[in-house]
């Protein structure tokens, strides 16, 4: 396959994920559709490694990887502390961070 | 090489529909199910671009560690069904609309960036592509700051999550109750702050 269509495929994993992260209220999901954001720029820089013939491109994916992991950590916590303080678990209420 | 192709469209089919249950799926909790067939989608086509190791790595930490952790979240807060749609009508259109046109920028920008190894399948590759060696080797050599940065950043990461899901009255009650009836002051600062 051309590396073509891996590109195109990524840039719409991207949009479906910004489309994801604008129209949802759940905090929840907008986490995961951090994720997809994030996945596609794994899949293109992956792809551009494969062009390239060198593994650094992956070198990358791979810091993506561990920094999803802490932005996940880190969401899902204030989440966990948003619904201990019997905060609506919706984005739009939650105007203010505050300890 | 029929078979790859045929490949790369069921695995890419799989990634797209993942990603889209994940925005269109109301319930959380089968969002977070669509996005680990997302990620095992995402896996074949890594698999598909000689990133034996990424793929692996994908299956394992995300599909299986991240998700897991998703999964006890919504199981935690009650995955409540939402309706799909703000109420307000610019977000609701404005949103997908500006997702379209991003992803269409994007596909004009590759399309036309002139790279001429776009049209190929990429360059030759040697044995060792993409293996576990060869990527370990270039983490402790060439990038060893990126490593070390990242580690230090995960570190961070989870010192942040304790003080962030710790529970604050309990460790107070604990502090409170338990330990200030003794008689020695000086060591109940030590064990309270765990």
């Amino acid at each position: 396959m051309n590396i073509t269509w891996y590109l195109i495929l990524s840039a719409f994993i991207f949009a479906i994920g910004a489309a994801g992260v604008m129209s949802r209220r759940n905090p929840l999901v907008v986490l995961l559709c951090l994720e997809l954001m994030l996945n596609a720029g794994n899949l293109a820089l992956v792809a551009f490694s494969r062009m390239h013939g060198g593994e650094a491109g992956q070198v990358f994916a791979l810091i993506v990887m561990v920094i999803a992991a802490c932005e996940v950590v880190i969401g899902l916590g204030i989440i966990v502390a948003m619904y201990r303080n019997r905060l609506p678990i919706d984005i739009d209420e939650m105007s203010e961070l505050r300890g | 090489m029929w078979f790859e192709q045929v490949l790369f469209f069921i695995a890419a089919a799989g990634a797209l529909t993942g990603a889209l249950g994940v925005v269109l799926l109301q319930n959380p909790f089968y969002s977070v199910l669509s996005l680990v067939g997302h990620l095992l989608g995402l896996a074949v086509l890594f698999l598909l671009l000689h990133a034996e190791f990424l793929a692996a790595a994908q299956v394992v930490v995300y599909a299986g560690a991240v998700m897991v952790l998703y999964l006890f979240v919504v199981a935690y807060i009650g995955g409540a069904d939402e309706p799909l749609r703000p109420e307000s009508g610019g977000v609701a259109v404005f949103g997908p609309l500006f997702a379209l046109a991003v992803a269409v920028e994007l596909c004009i920008a590759f399309i036309s960036s002139g790279l001429q190894a776009l049209d190929t399948r990429g360059a030759d590759l040697g044995p060792g592509f993409g293996s576990p060696g060869g990527i370990g080797e270039l983490l402790l050599t060439d990038f060893l700051v990126p490593f070390e940065a990242a580690s230090f950043l995960l570190l961070m990461a989870a010192v942040g999550a304790v003080v962030l899901a710790r529970r604050r009255r309990g460790l107070e009650e604990v502090g409170t109750g338990k330990f200030s009836t003794r008689d020695d002051p000086p060591t109940e600062t030590l064990e309270v702050r765990v």
